[in-house]
């Protein structure tokens, strides 16, 4: 019999529809798949398996009584810890949230839970998504499928790795700097963050409000666009929601998958991003990406975006200084977290004290930063010079656009790094993120998507395309062209080369040191960077 | 500023921690001054293009401000904006002292 875990969502979908398969037989498969990678992995951060075979036989009883459900119903999916869901715990990877069931589901959840999907469980992410390989996760790192001692990507690396190996057909994530695109770079599998406010944010504990946009992430361009179908469009919660009426990026996907030609199509590689600091490997898998666009007949460009080496700076200006607002609101009052000093004291104590003990080192690093980049006397000089920046790299993305239709860029600069490598290194860190920034900063559409392994260390290569702001619709029809020329080339999908045993006889024979070493037991005082607790 | 160095001093990181109430241990502080001088030395680079002719973005996706009509919306049950409160007493958030004893 198939094994339901390694299909398509799109795939699993159809067997569902024609009763082929039930949901409680493609949810068990997944709950078991859970089981048996788990102790490696560490993707979840909570496993709903009983609400979700209940949830699957309902959705089972509600299509032989001839109800006429949404084309993904039945279907398994996982949530990123980010997003609130009345009936998991949902605690953005932070210890100030343990345990915090919220009394509201994300909108985009509770369009899931519609559309006839059944949540899997929460992922596992850096602590309110602060990071670039869940290492700041409060509750230990999430290892990367395809060799354990590596990171999976951040700060979505839960959903990524979950998605990668088959714990999942797919996911949910949320990219405020490159939290969907870099995991799926390093995890070999497909992220699209959306144009900001083509989905919508109520009810995802925010980062920060300018940047973040929640998407999906899958193993094929088709499954994010199905996902994206269900959970994008207009939300009268979300003030910053799009009023836009969106196409149907299934049917974009489709229309891609189905025509390989790409003649009249102008693609532009960004030359700030492209060479020099980028891996090998993954220069080498970038060139025969667009080789292999180009013999489909799209025009390859090079384009310049002169500030985008200022992205970086920018970012971790307004970042923390919108974090250091939002991350206000866990004051020990309304929910999460409480502790009181020794003796008693005031709220305002109390508050220090909880947020103290409460947050990890990369979220005080970030609101200190924050707190002192909004101060009176360095706000001119930092935040509004950073939110300059943020104008001038628009600027470069319509210079670009009106030569070309899609941007190119290697998904990151170099295939998964090892845990612990850059954890005492913060701007090591913030650098990785160099190809994703400019499209948050600017709110225009990114897609990542696997375009082979680096020949250097057998790990995942991902390419980013990136659209104008609305065009989310392109990527997906590119994208699937692009993925069904990879795959007409490979003759099957990369994570077929997944290793079963998650790399650990490569590892073996390249003396990488063991993981277990590399995972502190979570807890206060023994944060992954053991400097600052 | 661009012209000054911007090294951070405990002092200052023990103000913002103040500011952003944080409890941080002298450790912390003494850690933090040192990345923290690193890291605002690193973004500090966004003042060499930051002319004054070009206007700042706040907001990737230009809108104006969104009302919805004055009516009662969707809203919480009082038991369930409590039901994550660490402390409730007679339908309402419990909290210590505001002021200590010297105020």
């Amino acid at each position: 019999m198939t094994d339901l875990t390694r299909l398509p969502a799109a795939d699993l979908a159809d067997l569902l529809t024609r009763r082929e398969v039930s949901s409680v037989e493609a949810t068990r498969a997944s709950l078991d798949r859970i089981a048996a990678a788990e102790g490696d992995l560490h993707a979840f951060l909570h496993v709903a398996g009983d609400a979700a075979l209940k949830r699957a036989s309902e959705i089972d009883q509600l299509r032989a009584d001839g109800h006429d459900l949404g084309p993904l119903a039945g279907v398994p999916v996982a949530i990123k810890d980010v997003l609130c869901t009345k009936d998991m715990p949902s605690t953005a990877g932070s210890r100030i949230l343990e345990g915090w069931v919220p009394p509201y589901d994300a909108t985009v959840v509770a369009r899931l839970r519609s559309a006839g999907l059944v949540p899997l469980g929460k992922t596992n992410m850096d602590e309110f998504a602060m990071g670039s390989s869940t290492e700041h996760s409060a509750y230990g790192p999430t290892h990367n499928p395809w060799d354990l001692d590596r990171i999976p990507g951040g700060s979505g690396g839960g959903s990524a790795a979950a998605v990668a190996a088959f714990e999942a057909p797919f996911a949910l994530g949320s990219d405020t700097g490159g939290s969907i695109r870099q995991p799926a770079a390093v995890t070999g599998t497909v992220g699209m963050k959306p144009t900001y406010g083509g989905v919508s944010r109520y009810g995802a504990i925010a980062l920060a409000s300018s940047l973040d946009q929640v998407g999906p992430v899958s193993r094929t361009v088709l499954d994010s666009a199905l996902l994206h179908d269900v959970i994008g469009g207009h939300d009268p919660h979300d003030s910053t929601s799009l009023e836009d009426v969106w196409p149907s990026f299934a049917d974009a996907a489709r229309a891609g998958a189905s025509n390989l030609a790409l003649s009249g199509l102008r693609v532009g590689v960004v030359r700030e991003l492209h060479g020099e600091g980028f891996q090998a490997g993954v220069r080498q898998r970038f060139d025969e990406a667009l080789a292999l666009l180009a013999a489909a007949g799209a025009e390859i460009v090079e384009v310049s975006a002169p500030h985008f080496e200022y992205a970086i700076a920018a970012y971790y200006l307004i970042l923390p200084a919108e974090a250091s607002s939002n991350l206000a609101k866990y004051d020990s009052v309304r929910f999460g977290l409480r502790v009181t000093p020794e003796g008693g004291g005031t709220v305002e104590q109390v508050m220090s004290a909880t947020r103290e003990a409460g947050f990890g080192p990369e979220v005080k690093r970030r609101i200190i930063l924050g707190t002192y980049a909004l101060s009176a006397g360095y706000y001119d000089a930092y935040y509004g010079s950073a939110q300059k920046v943020r104008t001038l790299i628009q600027r470069d993305f319509d210079a670009a656009f009106s030569q070309v239709d899609v941007l190119v860029t290697p998904s990151a600069p170099t295939t998964a790094f090892k845990l612990g490598d850059k954890i005492d290194d913060p701007l090591a860190m913030y650098l990785n993120d160099i190809t994703t920034i400019p499209a948050n900063l600017a709110g225009i559409p990114g897609m990542g998507l696997p375009i082979g392994l680096a020949p250097e260390d057998g790990l995942p290569v991902g390419i980013q395309l990136m659209a104008p702001a609305r065009e989310d619709a392109r990527l997906y029809k590119v994208g699937a062209t692009l993925e069904a020329l990879l795959h007409d080339t490979w003759g099957h999908p990369l994570l077929d080369l997944l290793p079963a045993d998650f790399g650990r006889s490569r590892a073996g024979a390249t003396g990488h040191a063991s993981p277990a070493h590399l995972v502190p037991p979570p807890g206060p005082g023994t944060e992954p960077d053991g400097g600052t607790a | 500023m661009p012209d000054e160095s911007p090294s951070i001093t405990a002092d200052q990181v023990q103000h913002l921690a103040n500011l952003a109430r944080i409890a941080l241990t002298p450790a912390e502080i003494e850690h933090l001054a040192v990345e923290l001088g690193s890291i605002v030395e690193s973004v500090r680079k966004v003042t060499e293009v930051a002319t004054p002719d070009v206007p700042a973005t706040s907001h990737p996706i230009p809108l104006t401000n969104i009302f919805r009509a004055d009516v009662v919306g969707d809203t919480l049950t009082n038991e369930q904006a409590l039901s994550g409160a660490p402390e409730a007493f007679d339908g309402r958030f419990r909290v210590s002292a505001i002021l200590g004893e010297e105020q």
